[in-house]
């Protein structure tokens, strides 16, 4: 039964994600951690897991969910279930090449997409952002915690490498944090 | 025959390739996919995989399975799908398998926690880069502007499942050059 519905919520997901892996993070966030399958703080570690490991991140974090639910069986519905509805979109549009390139609809469909896709990943960086900085809530005691000034200084650092002038490869920011993260870890107290 | 399993077997292993060695996925694959696939072994041009990318924007799923299933599609038909597909599949099947059995033994280290806690902050610095690097390629106008407020408000603030935004600003979308390409008309 879990297969099934392993199979299932992942065919869900990957018939609904545009515009590359984050924005589905609200998608795989309602499916996922509405049903107990991960904490919130889990799926901000995966994504760091998925960006230092080759694949696309809808693939990893299937087989990874899929892993620990269902093992060996349930990493592979759960794959399956990801990849399957745009394997069979693309076999269609593949047939239908031209058509669908230049059609009226599809373009017409794509202008709300586009934006909504950055409404998405707004709503991902927001729900992020509150894992990061108050991962048990806001009360006025956490300011005395060593903790939320390590996070905000090496997001500090991890956004004026990524803004700044010279290209920086994803995996780079997440072992520079890493280092960042282990070293003010254990040089700052009350953390 | 022969030399029909022989192609397969070149399209599951160049995609094989291609998904191992590509960390973060979507378009960063696309340059390794380009030299591959249109430069070495010339399955498609350069061109044609150009328009399959802007093609597979507009259609779900991670775009480096997408290019695997139309380049394994045009060269060898429904089985050359499939041979690309699993190709750029497995390696991140596989890495993953072996890692979720790893990862839980580890956390238990405080170092493992300590780094977790830097990384998340990193990871929300790349999901912000993400953001304004979509921001840019998103259409500058009134609709567009409110198409990308309503997503945020509806799905940070209300508990409505994400896949009814994005039906309803593709629908919006629709409507919108719909009633647009009848106002130009008249």
């Amino acid at each position: 039964m879990i297969f099934l519905f392993l199979f299932l919520t992942f065919l869900k997901i990957g018939a609904f994600t545009f515009g590359g892996g984050y924005a589905m993070i609200p998608l795989i966030g309602s499916e996922v951690i509405s049903r107990g399958w991960m904490t919130r703080g889990a799926l901000v570690d995966f994504i760091a897991v998925s960006e230092s490991t080759p694949g696309p991140f809808a693939v990893n974090i299937a087989t990874f969910i899929g892993s620990e639910k269902g093992g060996f069986p349930g990493a592979l519905c759960a794959t399956a279930g990801v990849v399957l509805p745009s394997f069979v979109i693309i076999l269609i549009v593949a047939v239908f090449f031209d058509r669908y390139r230049n059609s009226k609809g599809v373009s017409g469909v794509m202008s709300g997409l586009k934006p909504a896709v950055v409404g998405l990943i707004g709503a991902a960086a927001l729900s992020v952002a509150g894992s990061v900085f108050l991962p048990d809530g806001f009360s006025w005691g956490i300011f005395k915690s060593g903790a939320l000034y390590i996070s905000l200084g090496v997001f500090a650092v991890a956004a004026a490498l990524l803004f700044g002038k010279k290209k920086i490869h994803p995996v780079f920011v997440i072992l520079i944090s890493a280092a960042l993260g282990v070293g003010l870890g254990f040089a700052v107290p009350g953390v | 025959m022969k030399k029909k399993l022989m192609l397969l077997w070149q399209l599951f292993l160049t995609f094989f390739r291609i998904g191992a060695f590509t960390f973060g996925g979507g378009y960063a694959m696309i340059p390794l996919i380009e030299r591959e696939v249109a430069e070495k072994k010339k399955w498609i041009t350069g061109e044609e995989l150009l328009e399959v990318v802007a093609v597979a924007e507009s259609t779900p799923g991670p775009i480096a399975v997408n290019a695997a299933t139309y380049v394994g599609y045009r060269t060898a038909g429904f089985a050359g799908a499939v041979a690309g597909t699993l190709g750029i599949i497995l390696p991140s099947f596989a890495i993953i398998l072996a890692l979720s059995a790893l990862l839980r033994r580890f956390y238990t280290f405080r170092a493992v926690r300590y780094a977790f806690m830097g990384i998340r902050a990193g990871v929300l610095a790349l999901i912000i880069r993400a953001l304004v690097s979509m921001y840019r390629k998103a259409p500058k106008n009134v609709f567009s502007y409110v198409i990308m407020a309503l997503a945020f408000i509806v799905t940070a603030a209300l508990p409505v499942d994400p896949v009814y935004v994005i039906i309803g600003c593709a629908v919006f979308g629709l409507v919108h050059s719909y009633v647009a390409g009848r106002r130009e008309k008249e």
